[in-house]
């Protein structure tokens, strides 16, 4: 049961500079972002109108970054294939690809070469 | 001065319970709680309602752990229908893990002496392959376990406040923020009088001292006699996971919202309820090595709390001799036995029911036996 999240929408903040020579490309969802290098995703995301980054395990209710300093776990998405990262603690990479993280992470009980739970 | 039919001091898992009990037997209950000083070992406990193992050596304990199992759906519905909390009650059994043939061997001689001890209490020893089929994620190293269907898990904290709401519903007075240091008998009208620290009197005709690790010095102002003293047990959080862990273990559990929580340590640090990185190191270990897939998982919090234990670990519930009408409640399985708390010890000590038979084995007194010896090794 998850929340209709609508893909884009303008963004609540703004910058003025320019990404410049040190841009990076990263993916959020079905976009692909031209961000400036040294960031953090959180902030990535919220200057590209990311809207709601997760929604909660229990109720499945919309969130996005609250502290930005790693202690709220409100900004949680999934990054190259980890889930449940947190965006204000991870710096932004070229190739980075992201979404929104639906729910609680899943533990992969059939890693490959190991037989956990199969 | 404030009056009322019956006085529990400490407002936790075990005073809640009774006063809750008590109160829902039509007695009029005035709760005394401590506030943020408080050590609140209810707000570290880890949430099992634990049956295997308990009294081993003591009958009346295991039968008295087995029967507060079979009450819990009761409580449960109970406060859900009174006060709209879910406790998040799940008692369809629960796994020991163990790690070596020779330790299941043990324990499984332990679990026989017990259910023959209370004429019966359920039991499985299971080799690694049987455990395997019903808890697909323990590693390698898990060498089998026991079950016991009548175990289970409950929130602490929400059945804290089911509690407390509850008591409210019931017409309970509960004063917060009082630190209770004096209990005394008033001879001249026969009631009892707690006085605290800042000055506030309290009386009613009787008294309950659950006050956790306080009860030591309180106990023997009325006569009776209760030695506990603090045991650290440290736990570690991860973030909430889809379900995967569908029993509580004895060293794991996960929660109705996804967390799962890693347990736990047992410390003798006097009063000190932080944590320590060799304690928190051993239990992600244990953890992974239990459950290979938590590798995986993030750790969002750990906490230590001060265990209420008494010199054989088993409770001591008593009436006393000297001054009737005060009694002693101390346990430090404030989940497990909540439920006969709340419905075998409430009515008792609030005068509606006779002692429960047997109950003088659960006397504090047993500790002055210089013939016995105890260890609350858990």
């Amino acid at each position: 049961m998850h929340t209709d999240i609508a893909p884009a929408r303008p963004a609540l903040f703004a910058s003025d500079e320019d990404p410049g020579f040190d841009a990076v490309r990263i993916q959020f969802e079905d976009r692909t972002l031209c961000v400036r290098g040294g960031t953090t995703v959180a902030a990535a995301l919220l200057l590209h109108g990311a809207g709601p980054f997760r929604t909660t395990p229990v109720k499945s209710s919309a969130r996005a970054p609250y502290c930005m300093m790693g202690v709220c776990f409100e900004c949680l998405v999934e990054i190259d294939g980890k889930a449940s990262r947190q965006a204000c603690l991870a710096m932004v990479r070229d190739g980075m690809v992201i979404k929104r993280q639906h729910g609680a992470s899943a533990l992969d009980l059939c890693r490959e070469g190991e037989r956990h739970g199969c | 001065m404030q009056q009322s039919e019956i006085l529990i001091v400490g407002g936790g898992l075990v005073g809640a319970a009774i006063a809750y009990g008590a109160a829902s037997a039509g007695a009029s209950v005035t709760l005394l709680d401590q506030g943020d000083i408080a050590h609140r070992a209810s707000r570290g406990n880890f949430g099992l309602v634990w049956v295997q193992s308990k009294g081993d050596g003591f009958p009346a304990y295991a039968r008295w752990s087995r029967d507060a199992a079979a009450h819990w759906p009761r409580l449960a519905r109970d406060l859900l229908e009174l006060t709209g909390v879910d406790v998040a009650l799940e008692n369809a059994g629960g796994f020991w893990i163990g790690f070596s043939e020779a330790e299941i061997e043990a324990r499984g001689a332990m679990l026989a002496g017990i259910s023959k001890a209370t004429g019966g209490t359920p039991y499985e020893v299971l080799d690694r392959r049987e455990l395997k089929a019903r808890l697909p994620a323990i590693g390698p190293k898990v060498a089998g376990g026991t079950f016991c269907p009548l175990d289970g898990q409950a929130n602490p904290l929400m059945t804290l406040h089911a509690l407390h709401a509850g008591l409210k519903k019931r017409g309970a007075r509960i004063v917060s923020g009082v630190d209770i240091a004096t209990v005394a008998h008033r001879g001249g009208n026969g009631e009892f009088e707690a006085a605290s620290k800042d000055g506030r009197t309290w009386r009613a005709a009787r008294i309950v001292l659950a006050a956790g690790l306080s009860n030591r010095e309180l106990a023997p102002q009325v006569g009776l006699h209760a030695p506990v003293s603090p045991s650290r047990g440290q736990v570690l959080i991860t973030e909430r996971l889809k379900p995967f862990l569908p029993y509580p273990t004895n060293k794991a559990r996960q929660t109705h919202e996804g967390t799962v929580q890693l347990g736990s340590s047992t410390e003798d640090v006097g009063l000190d309820d932080s944590t320590t990185v060799p304690a928190i190191e051993t239990l992600a270990r244990r953890g992974i090595a239990t459950f290979p897939v938590l590798s995986d998982a993030r750790l969002v919090r750990a906490w230590g709390a001060l265990r209420v234990m008494t010199p054989d670990g088993s409770p001591i519930y008593q009436e006393s001799s000297s001054h009737p009408g005060a009694f002693v409640a101390t346990s430090h399985s404030g989940v497990s036995l909540a439920a006969a708390h709340a419905y075998v010890l409430g009515p008792w000590m609030a005068g509606f029911a006779k002692e429960p038979d047997g109950f003088a084995e659960f006397a504090g007194e047993r500790y002055l036996d210089p013939s016995r010896s105890f260890s609350n090794a858990h």
